[in-house]
Protein backbone atom coordinates (compact mmCIF):
# COMPACT_ATOMS: atom_id res chain seq x y z
CA UNK A 1 0.00 0.00 0.00
CA UNK A 2 1.48 3.41 -0.86
CA UNK A 3 0.51 6.93 0.58
CA UNK A 4 1.52 10.32 -0.33
CA UNK A 5 1.58 12.54 2.65
CA UNK A 6 0.28 15.57 0.14
CA UNK A 7 -2.90 13.52 -0.56
CA UNK A 8 -3.03 11.43 2.52
CA UNK A 9 -5.10 9.21 -0.01
CA UNK A 10 -4.25 5.33 0.23
CA UNK A 11 -3.16 4.21 -3.06
CA UNK A 12 -3.77 0.63 -3.92
CA UNK A 13 -4.76 0.03 -7.33
CA UNK A 14 -3.11 1.20 -10.37
CA UNK A 15 -6.38 2.75 -11.05
CA UNK A 16 -5.79 4.89 -8.32
CA UNK A 17 -6.91 8.52 -8.83
CA UNK A 18 -3.91 9.72 -6.64
CA UNK A 19 -1.78 8.85 -9.21
CA UNK A 20 -3.68 10.62 -12.19
CA UNK A 21 -3.91 13.36 -9.94
CA UNK A 22 -0.27 14.35 -9.40
CA UNK A 23 1.14 16.82 -11.56
CA UNK A 24 4.76 17.95 -12.74
CA UNK A 25 6.62 20.01 -10.04
CA UNK A 26 4.49 18.09 -7.05
CA UNK A 27 7.10 17.41 -4.40
CA UNK A 28 5.26 14.27 -2.35
CA UNK A 29 6.46 12.14 1.01
CA UNK A 30 5.79 8.36 0.13
CA UNK A 31 4.82 5.82 2.08
CA UNK A 32 4.71 2.17 0.85
CA UNK A 33 6.95 -0.43 -0.57
CA UNK A 34 8.70 -0.19 -3.78
CA UNK A 35 11.51 -2.37 -5.98
CA UNK A 36 14.79 -1.80 -6.76
CA UNK A 37 15.73 -2.55 -10.40
CA UNK A 38 18.72 -0.76 -12.12
CA UNK A 39 20.81 -1.54 -15.45
CA UNK A 40 21.16 -4.99 -15.25
CA UNK A 41 17.92 -6.33 -13.67
CA UNK A 42 15.84 -4.06 -16.55
CA UNK A 43 17.84 -6.17 -19.11
CA UNK A 44 16.88 -9.34 -17.32
CA UNK A 45 12.92 -8.32 -16.91
CA UNK A 46 12.57 -7.25 -20.93
CA UNK A 47 14.24 -10.17 -21.57
CA UNK A 48 12.08 -12.75 -19.62
CA UNK A 49 8.48 -10.56 -20.61
CA UNK A 50 10.40 -11.06 -24.42
CA UNK A 51 10.10 -14.64 -24.36
CA UNK A 52 5.99 -14.39 -22.37
CA UNK A 53 8.15 -16.21 -19.17
CA UNK A 54 6.68 -15.07 -15.21
CA UNK A 55 8.56 -12.54 -13.84
CA UNK A 56 10.36 -13.11 -10.46
CA UNK A 57 7.44 -10.29 -9.36
CA UNK A 58 4.49 -8.46 -10.20
CA UNK A 59 5.13 -5.51 -11.90
CA UNK A 60 1.02 -4.67 -12.08
CA UNK A 61 0.42 -1.17 -10.43
CA UNK A 62 4.23 -1.16 -8.55
CA UNK A 63 7.14 1.48 -8.16
CA UNK A 64 10.55 0.95 -9.50
CA UNK A 65 13.08 2.64 -7.87
CA UNK A 66 16.49 2.81 -10.26
CA UNK A 67 19.10 2.48 -7.44
CA UNK A 68 22.09 -0.02 -6.12
CA UNK A 69 22.37 0.54 -2.76
CA UNK A 70 25.38 0.20 -0.79
CA UNK A 71 26.02 -2.44 1.17
CA UNK A 72 24.03 -2.57 4.73
CA UNK A 73 26.21 -2.24 7.43
CA UNK A 74 25.49 -4.40 10.81
CA UNK A 75 22.66 -3.21 13.00
CA UNK A 76 21.66 -1.19 10.23
CA UNK A 77 18.56 -1.57 8.00
CA UNK A 78 20.36 -0.30 4.51
CA UNK A 79 23.67 1.08 3.52
CA UNK A 80 22.84 4.37 1.39
CA UNK A 81 20.66 4.18 -0.87
CA UNK A 82 19.85 7.74 -3.85
CA UNK A 83 18.85 7.54 -7.08
CA UNK A 84 20.75 6.58 -10.15
CA UNK A 85 20.30 8.08 -14.15
CA UNK A 86 17.11 7.11 -15.55
CA UNK A 87 18.03 8.16 -18.87
CA UNK A 88 19.82 4.58 -19.13
CA UNK A 89 17.01 2.56 -18.07
CA UNK A 90 14.71 4.16 -21.14
CA UNK A 91 15.19 1.56 -24.21
CA UNK A 92 14.30 -0.86 -21.44
CA UNK A 93 11.07 0.70 -19.94
CA UNK A 94 8.52 0.08 -22.66
CA UNK A 95 7.80 -3.47 -21.74
CA UNK A 96 7.76 -2.91 -18.22
CA UNK A 97 5.06 -0.51 -18.43
CA UNK A 98 3.27 -2.94 -20.59
CA UNK A 99 3.47 -5.22 -17.41
CA UNK A 100 1.56 -2.54 -15.92
CA UNK A 101 4.18 -1.14 -13.51
CA UNK A 102 2.65 2.19 -12.54
CA UNK A 103 5.91 4.25 -10.79
CA UNK A 104 9.83 4.85 -11.57
CA UNK A 105 11.86 6.67 -9.22
CA UNK A 106 15.36 7.90 -10.71
CA UNK A 107 17.40 11.25 -11.45
CA UNK A 108 17.67 13.18 -14.44
CA UNK A 109 15.79 13.23 -17.80
CA UNK A 110 13.61 10.82 -19.96
CA UNK A 111 13.72 9.80 -23.20
CA UNK A 112 10.60 11.64 -25.46
CA UNK A 113 9.40 7.68 -26.12
CA UNK A 114 9.02 7.27 -22.40
CA UNK A 115 7.55 10.60 -21.81
CA UNK A 116 5.08 9.46 -24.14
CA UNK A 117 4.58 5.76 -22.58
CA UNK A 118 4.14 7.16 -19.35
CA UNK A 119 1.21 9.70 -20.54
CA UNK A 120 -0.43 6.28 -22.45
CA UNK A 121 -0.08 4.22 -19.60
CA UNK A 122 -1.05 6.70 -17.13
CA UNK A 123 2.14 6.46 -15.55
CA UNK A 124 4.46 9.00 -12.87
CA UNK A 125 8.10 9.33 -13.21
CA UNK A 126 9.22 10.56 -9.73
CA UNK A 127 12.95 12.39 -9.04
CA UNK A 128 14.74 11.67 -6.04
CA UNK A 129 17.81 13.64 -4.79
CA UNK A 130 21.03 12.45 -6.48
CA UNK A 131 23.43 11.94 -4.57
CA UNK A 132 21.77 12.16 -1.14
CA UNK A 133 21.77 8.68 -0.70
CA UNK A 134 22.92 8.58 3.06
CA UNK A 135 19.91 11.12 3.72
CA UNK A 136 17.07 8.61 1.89
CA UNK A 137 18.71 5.93 3.90
CA UNK A 138 17.21 7.69 7.15
CA UNK A 139 13.91 7.10 5.46
CA UNK A 140 13.76 3.23 4.67
CA UNK A 141 12.51 0.90 7.02
CA UNK A 142 13.23 -2.43 6.22
CA UNK A 143 14.54 -4.39 2.65
CA UNK A 144 13.97 -7.97 1.54
CA UNK A 145 15.76 -9.31 -1.81
CA UNK A 146 14.06 -10.33 -4.18
CA UNK A 147 15.71 -12.02 -7.16
CA UNK A 148 18.89 -11.79 -9.43
CA UNK A 149 20.21 -11.92 -6.43
CA UNK A 150 23.82 -12.87 -8.08
CA UNK A 151 23.63 -9.44 -9.31
CA UNK A 152 24.61 -8.01 -6.21
CA UNK A 153 24.20 -4.36 -5.59
CA UNK A 154 21.81 -4.89 -9.01
CA UNK A 155 19.37 -7.17 -7.26
CA UNK A 156 16.14 -6.37 -7.10
CA UNK A 157 15.29 -5.64 -3.24
CA UNK A 158 11.52 -4.88 -2.07
CA UNK A 159 11.93 -1.44 -0.33
CA UNK A 160 9.56 -0.40 2.90
CA UNK A 161 9.72 3.51 3.01
CA UNK A 162 8.12 6.14 5.31
CA UNK A 163 7.88 9.78 3.72
CA UNK A 164 10.66 9.44 1.14
CA UNK A 165 10.60 13.06 -0.27
CA UNK A 166 10.25 12.62 -3.82
CA UNK A 167 9.14 15.19 -6.97
CA UNK A 168 7.13 14.40 -9.96
CA UNK A 169 9.14 14.78 -13.22
CA UNK A 170 6.48 13.64 -15.60
CA UNK A 171 3.25 13.44 -14.68
CA UNK A 172 0.33 10.87 -15.79
CA UNK A 173 -0.29 13.73 -18.57
CA UNK A 174 3.14 13.30 -19.91
CA UNK A 175 4.04 16.92 -18.55
CA UNK A 176 7.95 16.84 -18.30
CA UNK A 177 9.44 19.09 -15.14
CA UNK A 178 12.51 19.32 -16.94
CA UNK A 179 10.31 20.38 -20.57
CA UNK A 180 7.70 22.99 -19.28
CA UNK A 181 9.03 26.38 -18.55
CA UNK A 182 10.27 26.62 -14.35
CA UNK A 183 8.69 28.87 -12.08
CA UNK B 1 66.05 7.92 3.28
CA UNK B 2 62.41 6.49 4.58
CA UNK B 3 61.73 2.93 3.58
CA UNK B 4 57.79 2.62 2.46
CA UNK B 5 56.28 -0.86 3.14
CA UNK B 6 53.84 -2.82 1.45
CA UNK B 7 51.81 -2.31 4.77
CA UNK B 8 52.13 1.16 5.13
CA UNK B 9 50.39 1.66 1.38
CA UNK B 10 47.63 -1.17 2.30
CA UNK B 11 46.61 0.55 5.67
CA UNK B 12 47.02 4.16 3.83
CA UNK B 13 45.12 3.14 0.53
CA UNK B 14 42.08 1.39 3.33
CA UNK B 15 42.23 4.42 5.25
CA UNK B 16 41.69 7.07 2.17
CA UNK B 17 38.69 4.85 0.70
CA UNK B 18 36.66 5.06 3.98
CA UNK B 19 37.72 8.68 4.46
CA UNK B 20 36.82 10.03 0.88
CA UNK B 21 33.20 7.88 1.02
CA UNK B 22 32.49 9.09 3.99
CA UNK B 23 33.22 12.50 4.47
CA UNK B 24 32.82 15.31 2.46
CA UNK B 25 35.31 17.42 1.70
CA UNK B 26 35.91 20.42 3.37
CA UNK B 27 35.97 22.87 0.48
CA UNK B 28 32.79 21.02 -1.39
CA UNK B 29 30.69 21.80 2.01
CA UNK B 30 31.86 25.40 2.52
CA UNK B 31 30.72 25.95 -1.30
CA UNK B 32 27.21 24.27 -0.83
CA UNK B 33 26.85 26.72 2.15
CA UNK B 34 27.98 29.40 0.27
CA UNK B 35 25.47 28.54 -2.22
CA UNK B 36 22.39 28.13 0.19
CA UNK B 37 23.23 31.83 1.14
CA UNK B 38 23.30 33.02 -2.87
CA UNK B 39 20.52 31.08 -3.87
CA UNK B 40 16.98 32.67 -4.46
CA UNK B 41 15.50 29.46 -6.32
CA UNK B 42 13.15 27.96 -2.76
CA UNK B 43 13.25 24.32 -4.05
CA UNK B 44 17.08 24.94 -5.18
CA UNK B 45 17.79 26.21 -1.49
CA UNK B 46 15.46 23.37 -0.30
CA UNK B 47 17.92 20.27 -2.25
CA UNK B 48 21.13 21.90 -1.60
CA UNK B 49 20.00 22.22 2.36
CA UNK B 50 19.57 18.38 1.82
CA UNK B 51 23.06 17.89 0.29
CA UNK B 52 24.17 19.39 3.85
CA UNK B 53 22.17 17.22 5.76
CA UNK B 54 23.14 14.23 3.59
CA UNK B 55 26.58 15.00 4.66
CA UNK B 56 26.03 15.42 8.34
CA UNK B 57 24.19 11.64 8.29
CA UNK B 58 27.30 10.08 6.20
CA UNK B 59 29.56 11.08 9.63
CA UNK B 60 27.85 10.86 12.03
CA UNK B 61 26.71 6.95 10.73
CA UNK B 62 29.80 6.45 9.11
CA UNK B 63 28.11 5.48 5.88
CA UNK B 64 28.72 6.79 2.20
CA UNK B 65 27.87 10.33 0.93
CA UNK B 66 26.56 8.43 -2.11
CA UNK B 67 25.01 4.93 -2.54
CA UNK B 68 27.75 5.18 -5.66
CA UNK B 69 30.95 4.83 -4.01
CA UNK B 70 32.87 5.23 -7.01
CA UNK B 71 35.81 3.85 -9.33
CA UNK B 72 38.47 3.81 -6.66
CA UNK B 73 41.04 6.42 -8.80
CA UNK B 74 44.22 6.00 -7.17
CA UNK B 75 47.21 8.92 -7.67
CA UNK B 76 50.55 7.65 -6.70
CA UNK B 77 53.01 10.69 -6.37
CA UNK B 78 56.37 9.46 -5.89
CA UNK B 79 58.51 12.52 -4.37
CA UNK B 80 61.60 12.46 -2.82
CA UNK B 81 63.52 10.70 0.17
CA UNK B 82 61.47 8.14 0.23
CA UNK B 83 62.36 4.31 -1.02
CA UNK B 84 60.16 2.18 -2.63
CA UNK B 85 62.53 -0.30 -4.11
CA UNK B 86 61.57 -4.17 -4.40
CA UNK B 87 57.59 -2.65 -3.35
CA UNK B 88 54.71 -4.56 -5.25
CA UNK B 89 52.78 -1.03 -5.39
CA UNK B 90 49.62 -1.96 -7.47
CA UNK B 91 49.36 -5.12 -5.52
CA UNK B 92 49.52 -3.38 -2.55
CA UNK B 93 46.98 -0.07 -3.58
CA UNK B 94 44.34 -2.79 -4.65
CA UNK B 95 44.35 -4.81 -1.24
CA UNK B 96 44.17 -1.74 0.51
CA UNK B 97 41.05 -0.78 -1.98
CA UNK B 98 39.86 -4.23 -1.26
CA UNK B 99 40.33 -3.66 2.55
CA UNK B 100 38.85 -0.21 2.73
CA UNK B 101 35.51 -0.69 0.85
CA UNK B 102 35.06 -4.08 2.80
CA UNK B 103 35.43 -2.48 5.99
CA UNK B 104 33.31 0.33 5.07
CA UNK B 105 30.72 -1.68 3.32
CA UNK B 106 31.08 0.05 0.73
CA UNK B 107 29.53 -0.76 -2.33
CA UNK B 108 30.90 -3.35 -5.17
CA UNK B 109 30.17 -1.26 -8.33
CA UNK B 110 33.39 -2.83 -10.36
CA UNK B 111 33.30 -5.69 -13.28
CA UNK B 112 35.79 -7.12 -13.86
CA UNK B 113 35.26 -7.48 -17.95
CA UNK B 114 33.87 -4.25 -19.50
CA UNK B 115 32.47 -6.71 -22.25
CA UNK B 116 30.39 -9.95 -19.84
CA UNK B 117 29.66 -7.50 -17.26
CA UNK B 118 28.40 -9.39 -15.02
CA UNK B 119 31.04 -10.66 -13.18
CA UNK B 120 31.76 -8.84 -9.87
CA UNK B 121 35.23 -8.69 -9.68
CA UNK B 122 35.61 -7.69 -5.36
CA UNK B 123 35.97 -3.82 -5.90
CA UNK B 124 39.18 -3.98 -7.60
CA UNK B 125 41.27 -3.51 -9.94
CA UNK B 126 41.34 0.24 -9.84
CA UNK B 127 42.17 2.99 -11.34
CA UNK B 128 45.90 4.40 -11.14
CA UNK B 129 48.08 7.16 -12.17
CA UNK B 130 51.39 6.89 -11.21
CA UNK B 131 53.66 10.42 -11.22
CA UNK B 132 56.91 11.89 -10.20
CA UNK B 133 57.10 15.11 -8.36
CA UNK B 134 59.56 16.86 -6.55
CA UNK B 135 57.97 17.20 -3.35
CA UNK B 136 58.81 15.56 0.09
CA UNK B 137 57.66 11.86 0.32
CA UNK B 138 55.21 9.67 -1.67
CA UNK B 139 51.74 11.00 -1.64
CA UNK B 140 48.50 8.69 -1.84
CA UNK B 141 45.29 10.04 -3.34
CA UNK B 142 41.94 8.32 -3.67
CA UNK B 143 39.38 9.93 -5.87
CA UNK B 144 36.52 7.75 -5.60
CA UNK B 145 34.52 8.51 -8.78
CA UNK B 146 31.36 8.29 -9.74
CA UNK B 147 29.79 7.10 -13.00
CA UNK B 148 26.61 8.98 -13.17
CA UNK B 149 29.07 11.91 -14.00
CA UNK B 150 31.67 10.17 -15.46
CA UNK B 151 29.30 8.94 -18.05
CA UNK B 152 29.20 12.61 -18.74
CA UNK B 153 32.81 13.33 -19.36
CA UNK B 154 33.55 15.27 -22.76
CA UNK B 155 36.86 15.64 -25.15
CA UNK B 156 37.10 17.98 -27.48
CA UNK B 157 40.08 18.65 -30.08
CA UNK B 158 39.83 21.84 -30.95
CA UNK B 159 41.63 23.22 -33.93
CA UNK B 160 44.19 25.81 -32.43
CA UNK B 161 43.25 28.49 -33.71
CA UNK B 162 39.96 28.44 -31.91
CA UNK B 163 38.88 31.67 -30.54
CA UNK B 164 38.34 32.25 -26.39
CA UNK B 165 34.23 32.52 -27.43
CA UNK B 166 34.49 28.72 -29.12
CA UNK B 167 36.92 27.43 -26.04
CA UNK B 168 34.25 28.54 -23.38
CA UNK B 169 31.01 27.35 -25.74
CA UNK B 170 32.85 23.69 -25.98
CA UNK B 171 33.26 23.24 -22.13
CA UNK B 172 29.49 25.19 -21.39
CA UNK B 173 27.87 22.58 -23.82
CA UNK B 174 29.53 19.87 -21.64
CA UNK B 175 27.37 21.09 -18.70
CA UNK B 176 24.65 21.26 -20.61
CA UNK B 177 24.51 17.96 -22.29
CA UNK B 178 24.94 16.68 -18.45
CA UNK B 179 21.94 18.38 -17.75
CA UNK B 180 19.88 17.22 -14.81
CA UNK B 181 21.30 14.28 -14.92
CA UNK B 182 24.22 13.71 -13.49
CA UNK B 183 23.52 15.14 -10.00
CA UNK B 184 24.54 18.85 -10.43
CA UNK B 185 25.83 20.75 -8.89
CA UNK B 186 28.67 20.11 -10.45
CA UNK B 187 32.20 20.71 -10.30
CA UNK B 188 34.23 20.84 -13.70
CA UNK B 189 37.86 19.53 -13.86
CA UNK B 190 39.05 20.41 -16.97
CA UNK B 191 42.31 18.98 -18.72
CA UNK B 192 43.34 21.50 -21.40
CA UNK B 193 46.44 20.88 -23.55
CA UNK B 194 49.06 17.54 -24.01
CA UNK B 195 47.52 14.88 -25.99
CA UNK B 196 44.35 13.38 -25.68
CA UNK B 197 45.02 11.11 -23.21
CA UNK B 198 46.77 13.16 -21.20
CA UNK B 199 44.22 15.77 -21.06
CA UNK B 200 42.04 13.36 -20.21
CA UNK B 201 44.57 12.69 -17.03
CA UNK B 202 44.74 16.50 -16.31
CA UNK B 203 40.82 16.95 -16.09
CA UNK B 204 40.58 13.93 -13.29
CA UNK B 205 43.57 14.98 -12.06
CA UNK B 206 42.20 18.81 -11.67
CA UNK B 207 39.45 17.70 -9.57
CA UNK B 208 42.10 17.34 -6.56
CA UNK B 209 42.66 21.00 -6.08
CA UNK B 210 40.12 22.23 -3.29
CA UNK B 211 37.95 24.43 -5.34
CA UNK B 212 37.97 27.80 -3.75
CA UNK B 213 41.62 27.62 -4.77
CA UNK B 214 42.15 29.37 -7.81
CA UNK B 215 45.03 27.99 -11.09
CA UNK B 216 48.44 29.59 -10.25
CA UNK B 217 48.20 31.50 -13.56
CA UNK B 218 46.88 34.42 -14.39
CA UNK B 219 44.86 34.11 -17.29
CA UNK B 220 43.88 30.87 -16.38
CA UNK B 221 42.29 31.68 -13.01
CA UNK B 222 40.44 34.09 -15.32
CA UNK B 223 38.77 31.58 -17.59
CA UNK B 224 37.80 29.81 -14.50
CA UNK B 225 35.76 32.52 -13.23
CA UNK B 226 34.34 33.49 -16.33
CA UNK B 227 33.47 29.44 -17.00
CA UNK B 228 31.72 29.41 -13.60
CA UNK B 229 29.98 32.57 -13.67
CA UNK B 230 28.63 31.50 -17.41
CA UNK B 231 27.83 27.91 -16.08
CA UNK B 232 25.37 29.51 -13.43
CA UNK B 233 23.53 31.56 -16.07
CA UNK B 234 22.55 27.94 -17.44
CA UNK B 235 19.49 27.75 -14.95
CA UNK B 236 20.01 23.92 -14.69
CA UNK B 237 20.58 24.11 -10.64
CA UNK B 238 20.52 21.41 -7.90
CA UNK B 239 18.78 18.64 -9.25
CA UNK B 240 18.39 19.98 -12.21
CA UNK B 241 15.01 21.80 -11.17
CA UNK B 242 16.49 25.47 -11.95
CA UNK B 243 18.73 28.04 -9.90
CA UNK B 244 22.01 30.02 -10.37
CA UNK B 245 23.90 27.11 -8.35
CA UNK B 246 24.47 25.18 -11.89
CA UNK B 247 28.24 24.38 -11.08
CA UNK B 248 30.24 24.88 -7.88
CA UNK B 249 33.78 25.29 -8.79
CA UNK B 250 35.58 25.15 -12.00
CA UNK B 251 39.54 23.85 -12.23
CA UNK B 252 41.53 23.90 -14.81
CA UNK B 253 44.93 22.56 -15.28
CA UNK B 254 46.95 23.00 -18.36
CA UNK B 255 50.12 21.60 -20.03
CA UNK B 256 51.97 22.53 -23.19
CA UNK B 257 50.13 20.74 -26.23
CA UNK B 258 51.25 20.59 -30.23
CA UNK B 259 51.35 23.76 -32.79
CA UNK B 260 47.90 21.54 -34.88
CA UNK B 261 46.39 20.49 -31.50
CA UNK B 262 43.54 22.27 -28.92
CA UNK B 263 42.79 19.27 -26.61
CA UNK B 264 40.08 20.01 -23.69
CA UNK B 265 38.71 17.52 -21.54
CA UNK B 266 36.06 18.01 -19.30
CA UNK B 267 35.58 15.50 -16.43
CA UNK B 268 32.76 16.53 -14.79
CA UNK B 269 31.77 15.68 -11.04
CA UNK B 270 28.79 15.67 -9.25
CA UNK B 271 28.24 17.94 -5.93
CA UNK B 272 29.11 14.72 -4.20
CA UNK B 273 32.90 15.34 -5.21
CA UNK B 274 35.13 12.65 -3.04
CA UNK B 275 38.84 12.73 -2.18
CA UNK B 276 41.23 12.13 0.49
CA UNK B 277 44.76 12.76 0.22
CA UNK B 278 48.08 11.41 2.54
CA UNK B 279 51.64 12.31 2.26
CA UNK B 280 54.02 9.35 3.21
CA UNK B 281 57.47 10.90 4.10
Amino acid sequence: MLYFLRDLVKLQTPEDKVFSRLRAGDEVLLTGEIFTARDQAHKRLAALIKKGAKLPFDLKGQIIYYCGPTRTPPGKTIGSCGPTTSARMDKMTKPLLACGLKGMIGKGRRSEEVRGLIKKHKAVYFLATGGAGAFLSKRVLSVKPVCFKELGPEAVYKVSVKDFPLIVGIDSRGTDIFKRGRS
Amino acid sequence: MRKITEKNIIDTISRLCLDSNINLRRDVEKALLRAVEKENNKQARKILKQLLENAKIAKSERIPLCQDTGLPIVFVDIGRGVDITGLDMESAINRGVRDGYDRGFLRNSVVRDPLQRSLLSGFTPCVIHFGLGRHKGLRLTVLPKGFGCENKTKLIMLYPTATMAEIKKSIISAVIEAGPDACPPYILGIGIGGSADYACQLSKKALLRPIDKKSGLKHVARLEEELLKEANKLDIGPMGLGGKTTVLGVNILAHSTHIAGFPICVNISCHALRSASALLS
